[in-house]
C-alpha cells in the first residue's frame, strides 16, 4: 500500500496522518502537495482534516480548485480508494464526489470529544476489517460536522446502504444524545454509489497509536491495505 | 456593473446561528422577532452589460458562491457607483 496524503494550505492533520501510517502502522505514506498534479503512483488517497484555505466561503469550498483535486477526481473515477476525514469529508462533498453537505454544529459549539460509531457496511475498501455492527471509538474535533442532505438524497443513501458509520451510544443504539452535532439520521460518514469514495467526520488518524485512548482508527487503514492486497476486493 | 449577491440558508435547512441570534434579540427585549436567518452578502464589480452579467452571476452562484444543497441565492445588478 502506498497511501497519498494531501496537504492543502491550512490542512492540520496531514502530518499526523503520515505519522500514523508510516510510524505506527508501517504503511508507506506519500505526502502530496495541493499544487502537484502528479500523484506519484499512490494506490490510495487520504484528504486530511484541518481548515483548508482558511475555511473561507464554506468549509472545503475552495480546496476543490487545487490542481491536485483534478488528479484526485480522475483517480476516483478509475475506482481508486479515496478517503476524506473531517475537512477532507467537507472537501469531498463540496467537490461533488459525495452527496450532501456539512454545516455548523446544531448547538454552535466546536466539539472536541470521543464518539462511538456503529459500522453499517463492511463490504467496502474502508471497513472490511470490521464486523457489521461493530462499535468503534474515535475522536472528533469540528465546528461544522452536521451532515445534511435533501430528503430524496437521504432516502437514496439509506436505501442503497451508503451510510457507512453512525453516531451511537454505548450499546450501539442511535440516539439523539449520542449525536454530537445534529447530523441527520446520526450520519457520521458516507460512501459514494460506486463504493470507492468515503468521507467521515471522526479522525481515524488520531486513533492508531493509542495516545488518544483508542486504536480503532487503525481498522480503517488496515481495511484499505487488505482491500488493495486482495486486488480491490473485500 | 456592481453586483450584490445574497446567499441564505434554504428553507428547511437548520440555521443554528440564526436561531442563536434570534434568542439574543429576544433576550434584549425584541420579542416581536422570529425566523431569523443568517446568510452572506457579497459585492463585486463585473464587466459587461446587464444581461450578460446576470447570466454569469447565476453561473457563479451555482458553481461557487452558494452551495445548492443548503443555500439559496439572489442577486441585484446596478451601475457602479450608484446606490
Amino acid at each position: 500500500m502506498k497511501c497519498g496524503v494531501i496537504s492543502f494550505p491550512g490542512s492540520l492533520d496531514d502530518a499526523d496522518t503520515v505519522y500514523a501510517l508510516s510510524q505506527v502502522l508501517g504503511i508507506e505514506a506519500i505526502p502530496l502537495w495541493h499544487k502537484d498534479r502528479d500523484l506519484h503512483g499512490v494506490d490510495s488517497i487520504v484528504l486530511p482534516g484541518g481548515f483548508s484555505y482558511g475555511d473561507y466561503l464554506r468549509s472545503g469550498a475552495l480546496a476543490r480548485f487545487a490542481p491536485v483535486m483534478d488528479s484526485v477526481v480522475e483517480f476516483a473515477a478509475k475506482g481508486g480508494p479515496v478517503m476524506g476525514l473531517c475537512n477532507g469529508f467537507q472537501i469531498l462533498c463540496e467537490a461533488g464526489l459525495l452527496p450532501g453537505a456539512l454545516v455548523r454544529n446544531q448547538d454552535l459549539l466546536y466539539v472536541c470529544d470521543e464518539v462511538r460509531l456503529r459500522v453499517e457496511r463492511v463490504d467496502t475498501p474502508f471497513t472490511n476489517a470490521c464486523a457489521k455492527g461493530d462499535v468503534l471509538r474515535l475522536p472528533i474535533k469540528h465546528g461544522e460536522g452536521c451532515y445534511v442532505a435533501d430528503e430524496a438524497t437521504l432516502a437514496r443513501l439509506e436505501n442503497d446502504g451508503q451510510v457507512m458509520v453512525r453516531y451511537v451510544d454505548e450499546s450501539g443504539e442511535v440516539t439523539a444524545a449520542a449525536n454530537p452535532n445534529g447530523s441527520l439520521h446520526n450520519i457520521a460518514g458516507i460512501i459514494n454509489a460506486a463504493g470507492n469514495v468515503f468521507g467521515m467526520m471522526p479522525h481515524a488518524e488520531h486513533a492508531c497509536e493509542g495516545l488518544s485512548g483508542t486504536r480503532d482508527g487503525s481498522l480503517i487503514f488496515r481495511s484499505i491495505e487488505r482491500w488493495l492486497e486482495r486486488g480491490g476486493r473485500t | 456593473m456592481q453586483a450584490k449577491v445574497y446567499v441564505t440558508p434554504k428553507a428547511g435547512v437548520l440555521d443554528p446561528a440564526g436561531k442563536a441570534t434570534e434568542r439574543g434579540l429576544h433576550a434584549l427585549g425584541f420579542e416581536e422577532v422570529h425566523d431569523v436567518r443568517l446568510g452572506r452578502y457579497i459585492t463585486m464589480e463585473v464587466d459587461g452589460d446587464t444581461a450578460d452579467v446576470a447570466a454569469r452571476l447565476d453561473d457563479m452562484c451555482r458553481q461557487l458562491l452558494a452551495n445548492g444543497v443548503i443555500e439559496d441565492y439572489r442577486f441585484e445588478i446596478g451601475e457602479s457607483g450608484v446606490e
